[in-house]
């Protein structure tokens, strides 16, 4: 099959026509950018609309808008940007705007180092926002994945209206690969369900069973209202005590309770192994190089889960899938974030953490060691 | 056309606030524009100003404080049909100032009324962009050290076309508001006012004042002949249609038996300006012409067209996993800085291995092969020196053979640029 030579960050851009991306705006930064010129060379002549923003916090606020007529709308950065994102995420959140955001992570702090990656954003992506409702992560490991997951983040995004993250690396997003166009999985496309009542159009009605309100455009036939006060379902601004608990829980809930149906990972190595290695992104790459070199070893019991969904946290998976191991390795390109999601989940288990934060990628051999001579 | 007033949601601001008399000239604008309900959107910023929305049946969309020009750029360009119109207070105004200027520079059809009143209402009376330095405000002396900005010479500056200033309390505020909706392109209507309850609670201001203060500044007069220019949005519409559809991605087919099997590594160790980084994909997509996957990582500095430029090349037989190095196969030590930068590396290169390296660059001590190669000996400037040393590999059969890395070429170089190419590939081999 023919094969064409491209990294992560053109990947997620084709993805994100492939799932009917119509907007996109951006800011340039390393190592996101390459984000911003693919969506410049491919979104305009297919009709869409593709704004370089005055910063960060335009390129979002112009996606808010864009959704908000309908279309879907996508944003790229890296972790200085996802920080001035932060008041727009938490409007797309609460006032329920489907939007994309990539962080092609960088190693932070701050401006920290423009080309060398790191996953340091990842409990960032997660409780950046104020109010701390939920949000989802994805965290793709190749170029197949930044593709394939891209289209499921705008899919996510549309049904359950809220921002949804591709958690990319620079080590992902600016390392090119082999990867064969026509093998790449796309899922079937969703789009935002529409109201369609026949009673009046309250913008944040939902039924108590799909949590999620039918949408409108701004512009369309029927007026509709938008706001980022504390509102009821008619999108006026509330201080009645159980409309505003109504509101948060139905926000809380419409993420959590549906985890099952987007929990995405992959596993390698038997069901019963007594070693479970946990990662994602990138370092999930080097996990499974490591798993064959224990198992060329002679190290058979030892099996890896790579998550590809990090938030909301995939609990049933994660215990399902370690029921059998009594060790857990978790390894990150942090000193430490997504472990304690795993410790809090495993408390009667041994959860060690390999990570490191140095701009250079876990190499194999490092978790092979620990595996293997603990 | 009938009003668009939402009756169940009267205004609730302090009695006397000009706020409310914009309310109902705006209304009265729409109205008499024969603008439908459905047809208009009100982007609302924060504050007391940020109400607006609620008091209109017209599509809304109320967001965070500063943001609201970003908000309606995003739905003007998705839907330029739509009459957007933005209401900001002097706060948002100066929270939002990049957002202010780049929408003046855009020029998208939006209508924005700054509710000028000297200071943040909402919040207790604070100063801001616009409060004058001897006014009595809630930031204590911090006002008298700054200087108030005039918003129609800022935005003129910026490049609106149009910028006007009138007094909320005037009675042609209607008529105001209506030239600037019917402008085409960004229009700023920078409206004075009176908030009773803060600001003229310690400061005078009567419609006198600001009536006789707005007759003796320059400006503010409405179009500005020198910014004049097509609308955004239009233009954009233009620029698209005259695009012509982008070149799908450059597919390899598998048209050569492999040299190799497993798992083979190459690190360029380059300069800038040697062609590295397109040199490692050559190798690549060589690779890929046998069937072979490939990876590529590059490093190099962000000032890019000085010091290291370094390229890592995986090829392998079967889907890579690490894509970092694990044991280099190969070096190409072709500048002094690249090789610098990755001193460890050499350290534990196997015996097996190889390092083709330019006469001129010190190497550190390791267990490899080296071959030494003159490139200005060859007539190989240090700009060919990667594509070059490519060739050398291919000529020895090391991982891509001289077809490979001519299919290659052919693909990756069209015209000038690949005939150059393949005379490097020739003066490299060349006895
Ligand atoms: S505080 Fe000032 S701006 Fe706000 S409603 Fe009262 S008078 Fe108007």
């Amino acid at each position: 099959m023919p094969a064409t030579f491209m990294e992560g960050n053109e990947a997620i851009a084709r993805g994100a026509l492939a799932a009917g991306c119509r907007f996109f705006a951006g800011y340039p930064i390393t190592p996101a950018t390459t984000i911003f010129q693919t969506m410049l060379a491919l979104l305009p002549p297919a009709g869409g609309v593709c704004l370089q923003g005055e910063d960060e916090i335009a390129s979002i606020g112009f996606c808010l808008g864009a959704s908000m007529a309908g279309f879907k709308a996508m944003t790229a950065t890296s972790g200085p940007g996802i920080s001035l994102y932060s008041e727009q995420i938490s409007f797309a959140i609460g006032s329920e705007i489907p939007v994309v955001i990539v962080d092609v992570q960088r190693l932070g702090p701050s401006t920290g180092s423009a080309t060398r990656g790191a996953d340091g954003d990842i409990q960032f992506l997660r409780w950046g926002n104020s109010g701390g409702l939920p949000v989802i992560v994805l965290a793709p490991v190749d170029v197949r994945d930044c593709f394939e997951l891209t289209m499921r983040a705008f899919n996510l995004a549309e049904s359950y209206r809220c921002p949804v993250f591709i958690a990319s690396n620079k080590e992902i997003g600016m390392t090119r690969e082999s990867v064969s166009l026509n093998a790449l999985p796309r899922p079937a496309v969703i789009d935002r369900k529409a109201f369609s009542g026949t009673d009046r159009f309250l913008p944040f009605a939902a039924d108590a069973t799909r949590k999620v309100p039918g949408f409108l455009p701004i512009g369309g036939d029927i007026p509709v209202r938008q706001t980022s006060s504390t509102h009821g379902p008619d999108g006026y601004i509330t201080t009645d005590p159980d409309e505003i608990a109504a509101v948060q829980t139905r926000l809380d809930q419409k993420l959590k309770a549906s985890i099952r149906r987007f929990s995405y990972w992959a596993q390698y190595g038997p069901d019963t192994a007594e070693t479970l290695i946990i990662t994602y992104g990138i370092s999930g790459r080097a996990a499974k190089s490591a798993l064959a070199r224990c198992h060329r070893a002679g190290a058979k019991s030892v099996a890896l889960l790579v998550l590809k969904t990090l938030w909301p946290v995939p609990a049933d998976l994660i215990c399902n899938k370690s029921a059998n191991a009594n060790r857990i390795l978790v390894v990150e390109m942090n000193l430490g974030q997504y472990v304690r999601e795993i410790r809090r989940l495993l408390p009667d288990r041994q959860v060690e953490f390999i990570g490191q934060m140095n701009g250079r990628l876990i190499h194999p051999e490092t978790i092979e060691r620990a595996v293997c001579h603990g | 056309m009938d009003s668009l007033i939402n009756r169940s949601r009267p205004p609730v601001f302090c009695p006397g606030c000009t706020h409310e008399r914009v309310v109902h000239a705006l209304d009265q604008t729409l109205s008499r524009m024969g603008l439908a309900a459905n047809r208009v959107a009100i982007v609302s910023d924060i504050g007391c100003s940020g109400l607006f929305d609620t008091f209109f049946n017209t599509h809304a969309m109320h967001g965070l404080h500063g943001r609201a020009l970003t908000y309606a750029t995003g739905l003007k360009m998705a839907n330029p049909g739509l009459t957007v119109i933005v209401t900001m207070g002097d706060g948002g105004l100066g929270i939002g100032g990049a957002h202010l200027l780049a929408a003046c520079r855009r020029n998208l059809d939006l209508t924005l009324l700054v509710l000028n009143n000297f200071n943040f209402g909402m919040t207790g009376g604070q100063s801001s962009a616009t409060t004058p330095s001897d006014a009595l405000a809630a930031s204590g002396f911090l006002n008298r050290l700054e200087k108030p900005l005039d918003v129609c010479r800022l935005v003129a500056a910026a490049g609106a076309p149009y910028a006007a200033r009138c007094s909320g309390l005037d009675k042609g505020l209607a008529q105001e508001i209506e030239r600037a909706v019917a402008f085409e392109g960004f229009a700023v209507l920078d409206i004075w006012g009176v908030c009773t309850g803060r600001y003229t609670k310690r400061n005078r201001l009567t419609p006198a004042m600001i009536r006789e203060t707005i007759d003796s500044m320059p400006g503010g007069g409405g179009a500005i002949r020198e910014n004049q220019r097509p609308e955004y949005a239009a233009g954009y519409a233009a620029a698209r249609a005259a695009l012509a559809p982008p070149q799908p991605p450059v597919e390899i087919k598998a048209r050569f038996k492999p040299l190799v099997r497993g798992r083979h590594e190459v690190v360029l160790m380059g300069a800038a300006g040697q062609r590295i980084i397109t040199a490692g994909e050559i190798l690549a997509m060589a690779a890929m012409g046998a069937g072979l996957q490939a990876t590529q990582k590059n490093e190099y500095n962000i000032t890019v067209l000085r010091g290291p430029s370094i390229s890592e090349v995986i090829v392998a037989d079967a889907k890579i996993g690490y894509t970092g190095m694990e044991t280099p196969d190969i070096i190409l030590a072709l500048a002094q800085e690249g090789v610098d930068r990755r001193r460890r590396s050499f350290a534990n290169l196997p015996p097996g291995s190889l390092v083709l390296c330019a006469a001129d660059v010190a190497l550190p001590d390791c267990r490899a092969q080296i071959r030494r190669i003159d490139f200005k000996k060859r007539g190989i400037r240090p700009a060919d020196r990667a594509l070059a040393s490519l060739a050398m590999l291919a000529a020895s059969q090391r991982i891509v053979s001289t077809p490979m890395l001519m299919a290659a070429l052919k693909q990756r170089f069209h015209g000038q640029v690949l005939a150059s190419a393949r005379k490097t590939v020739q003066r490299a081999v060349e006895r």
